[in-house]
């Protein structure tokens, strides 16, 4: 069986930024095995701009805030295999793999890094009522399509779900000569940024309704029309409502969900929240010396969150393959998201594992305006930072201190939580 | 007198913005919370810019489309002219990030160039 000291699974931005970044903690064999017939992941179908103002200080496009880190892994020379499924993990790090000039094969891992990304949600779990005919894509494939393949899906288009790759795709496909005639949303926000609303909808006139969601969909071959209503605070339509648009495309831009099949076969446990793999300090699952990073961890709203997180993951591998890692004692401290905040990642920390300072990020549930996001070691409240605005949308992030963590000999439990005023 | 309603860009607070205008001139801007807000609808309402991405036909290529951006932000108002021109382009390949696509498109003294690496096959 061939060996390696640590195999990336996808090649997108997190496997990417994993690799390097293991490469430059001084891991020599390193291999990333990519099911695409390119390196770059989603990147390559993002074409729109504003990619990489955190890590650049500019404003780049998906394909360039790729190539920058496909550059880096090609002068690197980290090995990588393209048109490559990964088809098993198991708990002792023996990754199966298969591909058309390989046939199926085993690798040894000495460490594995989890960065297969997510899904969107598929039509089949929305429960949409009406026919299945042709001419329903998820927002997604309908990027694929048009920026890469250069096909137009449709020429009358309604979207269901106001998430950043529905709205963006109503500017790309109105760019491209269609008429987008309207953005059903079925909560009351959008889960797209404001940003997008604005340049996306409101710069081309593109209605955006809230609280409304699809009730019927006509045509026995193609898409003929459908028709949209109102719901109510239970999300259940309203009757008399009802509004219908003809259309030959309808596109989905309902929610991301992380594609774990593999780590769930591997044994890897799960967080029902994020739908992503659990993970402690060093960003690793249950399974000793499987990391994980990026989508499959939770969904990220910025790229250059997911490739900080996997340069993290990256560097933890490399300790884990070097032997520099300390033990994981039964000293760990939990932290725990309540009160408005769904989740954090991670979710453990082993002080003794901990770099100087550990970025928490979480979710808030809801919209909070003039809002606390509050730390608390055990019982005593220790940070306590008013946001003017918190969104589900948007992630938001707290930095731990080695330092005061070392302090509280005997934390327990760190708890973050929103409070709407100051307690004292 | 002029009102123009916007919503603010810069948070994802959104605040809704209304500007009163008269010739051409902003008399006032109420309704944002902060200087991001004033600045953002000033802008917007005398000289809206926008950066225009899409992709434009390659030959030769291992794929058949190149993605393109308009190298700096160009007046809003000229986004369909700009995509007339892009869809016009043909470029051969290889083409490298930066490589000019359309020069000068529809006037604006703006570039648009290439932001995928496409090598010939």
């Amino acid at each position: 069986m061939i060996s390696y000291d640590i195999v990336i699974v996808g090649g997108g931005p997190a496997g990417l930024a994993a690799a390097i970044s293991a490469r430059k903690a001084g891991v020599d064999k390193i291999l990333i095995l990519e099911r695409d017939k390119e390196l770059g992941g989603i990147l390559n179908q993002c074409i729109h701009n504003g990619f990489g103002l955190h890590t650049f200080k500019e404003e780049l496009t998906g394909p360039e805030y790729a190539q920058r880190f496909i550059t880096q892994v090609l002068d690197e020379k980290i090995e990588y295999k393209l048109h490559t499924m990964v088809m098993d993990i198991s708990s002792d790090r023996i990754v199966t793999a298969m591909s058309r000039e390989d046939g199926m094969y085993q690798i040894k891992a000495g460490a594995v890094i989890l960065a297969m990304g997510c899904r969107e949600r598929p039509r089949g779990a929305l429960n949409i009522p009406g026919y299945r005919p042709a001419g329903i894509f998820s927002a997604g494939t309908a990027q694929r399509l048009v920026n890469m393949e250069g096909y137009m899906p449709g020429r009358e288009v309604v979207i269901l779900g106001s998430g950043d790759i529905g709205l963006i795709m109503a500017r790309r496909m109105t760019l491209e000569g269609a008429k987008v005639k309207v953005v059903a949303e079925l909560m009351p926000y959008s889960g797209g940024l404001k940003r997008n609303i604005v340049q996306c909808l409101d710069d081309f006139g593109i209605p955006l309704k809230l609280s409304h969601t699809v009730v019927d969909i006509e045509g026995k071959e193609h898409l003929s029309a459908v028709t949209i209503a109102e719901v109510d605070k239970n999300m259940k339509p309203i009757p008399g409502t009802e509004e219908r648009y003809t259309c030959d495309t309808l596109l989905l831009s309902c929610g991301l969900i992380p594609e774990n099949e593999l780590s769930r076969n591997a044994g890897v446990e799960m967080s029902p929240v994020t739908s992503g793999p659990v993970v402690n300090e060093s960003l690793e699952t249950n399974i000793p010396g499987v990391f994980a990073c990026g989508n499959v961890l939770h969904v990220h709203d910025l790229v250059d969150y997911v490739s900080e997180e996997a340069t993290r993951a990256g560097a933890n591998a490399a300790k884990f393959v070097k032997g520099e890692m300390a033990e994981n004692s039964d000293k760990v401290i939990d932290i725990v998201a309540t009160d408005g905040a769904r989740y954090t990642v991670p979710s453990t920390i082993n002080v003794e594992r901990m770099d100087d300072l550990l970025t928490v990020r979480f979710r808030v549930g809801a919209v909070y305006k003039n809002s606390y996001v509050s730390v608390y070691f055990d019982d005593e409240r220790v940070m306590h930072n008013k946001k003017r605005i918190m969104a589900p949308g948007e992630m938001e992030q707290v930095i731990l201190q080695k330092e005061k963590l070392k302090e509280k000999s005997g934390l327990k439990k760190i708890t973050i939580r929103i409070e709407a005023e100051d307690a004292n | 007198m002029e009102k123009r309603e916007l919503t603010c860009i810069g948070c994802p607070m959104g605040c809704q913005i209304t500007v009163e205008m008269e010739n051409g001139e902003v008399l006032s801007v109420n309704g944002n919370t902060c200087a991001i807000g004033d600045k953002y609808a000033r802008n917007e309402v005398t000289h809206p810019e926008r950066t225009v991405t899409s992709t434009a036909v390659i030959i030769g290529g291992d794929k058949p489309r190149v993605s393109v951006k308009t190298k700096s932000n160009i007046p809003k108002d000229k986004i369909f002219d700009c995509m007339k021109e892009i869809d016009r382009a043909c470029v051969k390949a290889p083409v490298h990030i930066g490589d000019v696509v359309v020069k000068n498109v529809a006037g604006t003294g703006v570039d648009v160039v290439a932001t995928r690496e496409v090598p010939a096959v």
